[in-house]
């Protein structure tokens, strides 16, 4: 069944509306908690009264930080780093607040309007402080954002390989650019929706948690309210409404639901409003990439330095945007010389943490911009000068010399990116689209080529683990710690069973996200899960199957070898005659009280297994477009796009086509869409979609697509990772594309994302310098 | 009156009574009160799309709607959709094989736009079908296989008709 | 994004509308539509203490063409500007403003009254009533009163309207012979509010096929709908050749002072709005012989 394009058993329930996300759970007597959050960006708290909201109509508590300090100390970092400093957090700020939108209380109530009601009465008198809305007025604020890091860096970090100095000082042609971009927030759906019920009977807690990290939530939250992990049950619900990176990260809702649901005695649920999601849910801010490369005449890459900024928001969860973005600098090109080194800063916005792509848009965007910078001084054809650095298919493993985030040496498993260029220039036809070009620019139309490769570290560790086990039904559950946000875990992961066990997928149940069905888990981000679960799960259902068949062959008084499963049965091999699987699973599962099992028996038909990998794999996607820019509104149409993708092994091309188009979909508006603005002060100046477009239907052109399959040496199944690959190239490839189309007036774009008022601005100043000034 | 009033009104098909404070949101009105909670709120200001349900024939936004206001209307959400045995209807269907939803939760309000669309046009052209969802954002798929989905209903109804 | 409590009232008649709102004055709303009225509500922008809900009152629905003029119910929803095909050849640059009005949902109920009373500085219809010369009919305590569309915008969300003032109509003449309109706007997306936008309807003379008459109307560069007088002054008597265009462009931007918006400077508001002026009246012009034809 692996690479069959099975459609997905999910769909059933969720085309009908009978989908289970966290709000649409039953809980009878549920409460409804609503924010208080911070109108500031940077302030002394100096009072916070809750007496009126206390008093309003439904109200069952207002807890601000005086009234949960059995819940209000520090928090433990949350993916530590030897260069990152550690900043401050707690459930609810005690002294400041340090962006626009942090919870300062909240509300419990019969309803989630009389929540809101009540919120408007709690009363908040701030000090307050400078704040910061940018890098560069938080290097030069002069005011701490958190105490004892006065110059507001939280992290410094450099890693090299070989001599970037000496190579760019004796390199023929030296660049020297800066490239910027800024991202914006994850905006799943579904927002952020967290539901707990506590049972006195047991003194545990059910958390319902629409989370992309059951196992590390049921941590943090344990941790935090000082109880053991097994008193936390985390559930994320096989609905969730699209994760994207910022579902990944902790938040102090989390943790007071589930505090709450037991001072109440009620359950209790959140649920993140848009408005909430745009203040207070993770988001990937600006980064400021300042390159010197050396390069000789034929256009190879000698010596590369990236030098960058980090806008790390108010506080700093982890480094792993930074991180992840110098990693992904180099690419899919060889570069003897490395030096990559970044400052993430301090802000006062809401934390930054991984959105979809992670750093890696950042990443390849400056290594593709810096390609074409040489491509036009050299006079080359900017295809021809990737063509000359790209690693080749015989090169692998091919280590770059630097460390990846995963704490592995950055070294590419496996690919042919050669070949994967030119399958995407053959199927774009290259050669007739500068054609093309050469045609509408004799019309007067601003027409351009872009051409973008990308390289995703994917599949990354610690592990994931699976059990598999046979029911005395004969059916088949296979039990993942990751869960699913739309990914399709119940039908690929059952296509994986029926391969491993040998029964038809239909007959296989996948139950994820559930801390109380599998002891640990890590969850799913960064294109992880199918390399890490995927194997997990092989493995599993391989020793189960071989469990079932040697059970069957002690009944049938038969050697295990010449015993297969077919139809529901295990069967002598070419024959029929045989035992069901039910009937096998009844017997070692449950056996006759007191009465010894025959010999050769299993006893349990289940098997746990974790897979852990030596190191990241590496997707690799490559990505052509033509575009028209209508140079006096600053419009861009894109008129073709192709999309080249290789993720290893494919376990269900059906979906890894959905995650491709997706994530090219994220990428494009990343690259002329969507933008997470703030007043200089930190202050959000997009806080809703009237300013923060997502494109449409209308907006997506249609893609073409294909595929490359280089399987990697990591696990058994050979699969790396899909969910973000389509997104990295985008705004490279966009940026590529409308500089290219307006070469004629000699436009620069060094700052992404564009709109067409930036661009139009973009173009009226390139005019008034006049042609070939540029 | 800011206490709770009585909205009776057709919700897919059937006569249903409500008793609801009149700044009840009608997605609000439709998950708890009536308990069909496959219709989603997204962002709760019109630009999502996820809450869109028929009302009268026509597709609105049900968090820009109050309760109150569908007195005597005839609502129509995606739990209307699938026959009485729950097998999908033939868009639903198609959704499916084309992989036209992932996490699903734009899904439903996608299709009540779709199935508005296809009862004044049966055959709408793939432009149609855009400018018909460009009032919903899917952050999954990137639209092109629910496209691909709708185009191939409208082909199969071009066929029937002929 | 839960609204705040308020007390519903659903009047059966105009009547008892005005009545309503009389009684309550600022502290009602009008709800039509409510595609603008209830996201702020949503977002606790705005908490009306009553609500009075129009949209039973048969007075403000229906269009009809009589008399050389359009009267439009305040209560049109959008999607009649693109479905009625009276309309259509009445008053052609409605259809043609239609189809950027929000999105498909939103014009299911969003009403012309409530896009005029709303007064967003970026929405179409106002800078639509501008460039068909409409005339806003207003039913107040006192009784009708009618106010051109250019008078009717005062500021940001600002109009003629006093609080116990209801919209139920507007007035604009039938599209004459040798009558050609165009719109054009640039936005985030398709659907969202114009970052610039730009209405023109212009009629030609019958026997020397050049502009007699030009209205210009742009949006999203003041905190009103803005004729483009000067622009039109250019056009009187002239062939929308390149010469006389780019005369357009310069008097536009000669007159116009927006305000920037986020990732849209008033610079570019300016060129834009100039661009796209020339443009629609190159179209219109196109437009109108090709009705004569």
């Amino acid at each position: 069944m692996i690479g069959e394009p099975l459609v997905r058993r999910e769909d059933l329930r969720l085309l009908r509306g009978k989908g289970g996300y966290v709000d649409d759970i039953d809980l009878p007597g549920v409460t409804y908690m609503a924010a208080v959050r911070s109108s500031q960006p940077h302030a002394r708290i100096l009072n916070v009264d809750t007496s009126a909201a206390k008093a309003a109509p439904g109200v069952l508590g207002v807890y601000a930080a005086a009234d949960i300090e059995a819940i209000n100390g520090l928090w433990p970092q949350h993916l530590a780093h030897s260069s990152l400093k550690m900043a401050v957090q707690r459930t609810l700020p005690v002294d400041k607040v340090r962006f626009t939108g942090e919870l300062l209380a909240v509300v419990v109530a019969e309803s989630r309007y009389q929540a809101e009601d009540a919120c408007e009465l709690v009363d908040v008198d701030y000090d307050p402080l400078p704040g910061a809305g940018d890098l560069h007025r938080s290097l030069d604020l002069g005011a701490a954002i958190h105490e004892g890091i006065d110059d507001n860096v939280a992290a410094h970090f450099t890693q090299s390989t070989g001599d970037v100095e000496a190579a760019i000082a004796q390199a023929p042609h030296v660049l020297r650019e800066t490239f910027t971009m800024t991202r914006g927030g994850g905006h799943s759906m579904e927002g952020r929706a967290v539901a707990a019920r506590w049972d006195p009977a047991l003194d545990q807690f059910t958390v319902f948690d629409a989370t992309q990290v059951p196992h590390q939530a049921r941590a943090q939250i344990a941790t935090v309210l000082g109880v053991p992990d097994e008193k936390v049950r985390v559930i994320s619900p096989p609905d969730v409404g699209g994760g994207f990176g910022p579902k990944a990260g902790m938040y102090p809702e989390e943790i007071l639901v589930t505090w709450l649901s037991k001072e109440l005695n009620r359950p209790v649920k959140f649920i993140e409003d848009r408005y909430e999601h745009f203040l207070s849910c993770y988001q990937e801010h600006r980064q400021e990439h300042s390159v010197e490369v050396g390069y000789d005449g034929d256009g190879r890459l000698l010596g590369l330095k990236d030098v960058f900024l980090h806008d790390t928001g108010a506080y700093a969860p982890s480094l792993i945007v930074p991180l992840i973005a110098g990693t992904t600098v180099p690419g899919c090109y060889r570069i003897p010389n490395i030096h990559i080194e970044f400052r993430a800063v301090f802000t006062n916005k809401v934390p930054c943490n991984a959105v979809r792509g992670a750093g890696r848009p950042q990443g390849v965007y400056v290594m593709e911009r810096v390609l074409d910078h040489i491509a036009d001084d050299l006079g080359l054809d900017p295809v021809e000068v990737r063509r000359r650095n790209l690693i080749q298919a015989d090169e692998f493993p091919y280590n770059v010399g630097l460390t990846f985030r995963d704490g592995s040496p950055l070294t590419y498993d496996s690919g042919n990116y050669p070949g994967l260029l030119k399958m995407g220039l053959d199927l774009f036809d290259y050669d007739h689209q500068r054609d093309l070009q050469r045609k509408r620019r004799a019309e007067g139309v601003y027409r351009g080529v872009g051409v973008s490769i990308a390289l995703e570290g994917v599949g990354i560790g610690p592990f994931e683990g699976a059990t598999v086990r046979v029911e005395k039904t004969g059916r088949v559950t296979a039990v993942l710690g990751a869960p699913p946000q739309g990914q399709g875990f119940e039908t690929t992961y059952a296509q994986i069973v029926s391969d491993g066990l040998g029964v038809d997928p239909d007959l296989v149940d996948v139950v994820t996200g559930d801390t109380s069905t599998i002891a640990y888990g890590v969850g799913t981000f960064a294109s992880r899960v199918m390399a890490n679960a995927g194997p997990a799960v092989l493995e599993a259902a391989t020793e189960v199957k071989d469990k079932l068949l040697r059970t069957a062959a002690a009944m049938m008084e038969a050697a295990p070898e010449d015993m297969e499963v077919a139809e529901g049965e295990v069967r002598v091999k070419g024959t029929r005659i045989g035992v069901a699987i039910a009937e096998a699973a009844r017997l070692a599962n449950a056996g006759a009280p007191g009465v010894n099992l025959p010999k050769g028996v299993v006893a349990g038909l289940t098997s746990t297994s974790y897979f852990n990998p030596s190191s990241a794999g590496y997707s690799a996607s490559v990505q052509a477009c033509a575009v028209e820019v209508d140079a006096e509104t600053g419009e861009i149409e894109i008129l073709d796009w192709v999309v080249g993708h290789d993720c290893g092994r494919i376990i269900n091309p059906l979906l890894v086509e959905g995650q491709v188009i997706g994530g090219v979909a994220h990428g494009l508006s990343n690259a002329m869409y969507e933008e997470s603005i703030y007043a200089e002060d930190g202050t959000p100046l997009t806080t809703s979609y009237l300013d923060y477009p997502i494109p449409s239907a209308r907006e997506l052109p249609r893609l073409r697509l294909f595929h490359q399959e280089t399987p990697t040496p990591l696990n058994p199944l050979g699969a790396k990772g899909a969910g973000e690959a389509g997104t990295l190239g985008v705004p490279a490839m966009i940026a590529t594309a409308v500089e290219d189309a307006l070469r004629p007036l000699g436009v620069r774009i060094h700052d992404l994302p564009l709109s067409p008022g930036v661009l139009g601005d973009l173009i009226a100043e390139a005019r008034d310098r006049g042609p070939g000034a540029a | 009156m800011t206490g709770t009033q009585t909205v009776a009104f057709v919700v897919n098909g059937e006569p249903r009574s409500i008793t609801v404070e009149p700044r009840t949101l009608l997605a609000d009105a439709l998950r708890t009160d009536l308990r069909l909670t496959g219709t989603h709120l997204g962002c709760e200001h019109g630009v999502c799309g996820a809450c869109t349900v028929i009302i009268d024939g026509r597709p609105v936004r049900s968090c820009l709607t109050f309760a109150v206001q569908a007195e005597g209307r005839e609502v129509e959400t995606v739990e209307a959709l699938a026959g009485p045995d729950g097998e999908l209807n033939s868009l639903q269907h198609r959704f499916q094989q084309h992989h036209g939803l992932q996490c699903g939760y734009c899904t439903p309000g996608i299709l009540m736009s779709l199935t508005s669309l296809f009862r004044d046009n049966p055959v709408p052209t793939e432009g149609e079908i855009r400018d018909q969802i460009q009032g919903h954002i899917c952050r999954c798929t990137g639209y092109q296989q629910m496209v691909d989905a709708a185009v191939e209903e409208a082909t199969t109804n071009a066929g029937e008709a002929r | 994004m839960k609204p705040s409590a308020f007390t519903y009232h659903r009047p059966a008649n105009l009547s008892e509308a005005l009545e309503t709102l009389g009684r309550y004055q600022d502290d009602a709303k009008v709800l039509a539509g409510g595609q603008s009225l209830v996201p702020v509500m949503n977002f606790r922008l705005a908490a009306p203490e009553h609500l009075v809900d129009i949209n039973r009152v048969p007075e403000l629905s229906g269009h009809e063409v009589a008399g050389g003029t359009v009267r439009m119910g305040a209560l049109t929803r959008h999607h009649e500007l693109l479905s009625s095909p009276g309309l259509r050849a009445a008053a052609p640059l409605l259809p043609l403003v239609g189809p950027f009005i929000g999105h498909p949902q939103i014009r299911s109920v969003g009403t012309l009254g409530g896009s005029l009373a709303h007064a967003d500085a970026s929405a179409e219809l106002p800078g639509a009533m501008l460039a068909l010369d409409a005339t806003i009919v207003i039913r107040g305590p006192s009784g009708e009163r009618r106010v051109p569309a250019g008078a009717f915008f005062r500021s940001y969300f600002t109009t003629a309207l006093e609080p116990d003032d209801i919209l139920t109509a507007v007035e604009f003449p039938v599209r004459r012979d040798r009558q050609g309109a165009a719109f054009r706007e640039v936005a985030a997306r398709h659907g969202d509010f114009a970052v610039a936008g730009v209405a023109a309807v212009v009629t030609l003379d019958a026997d020397t096929d050049l502009i007699a008459d030009a209205r210009i109307a742009a949006i999203s560069v003041a905190d009103v709908p803005v004729r483009l007088s000067a622009a039109e002054d250019v056009l009187r008597g002239r062939a929308p050749d390149p010469d006389v265009l780019g005369e357009v462009r310069t008097a536009v931007q000669d007159v116009l002072d927006p305000p920037p918006a986020l990732k849209a400077s008033a610079a570019y508001k300016k060129r834009t709005t100039a661009a796209l002026a020339a443009h629609v009246v190159e179209r219109a012009c196109a437009e109108a012989k090709r009705e004569a034809a």
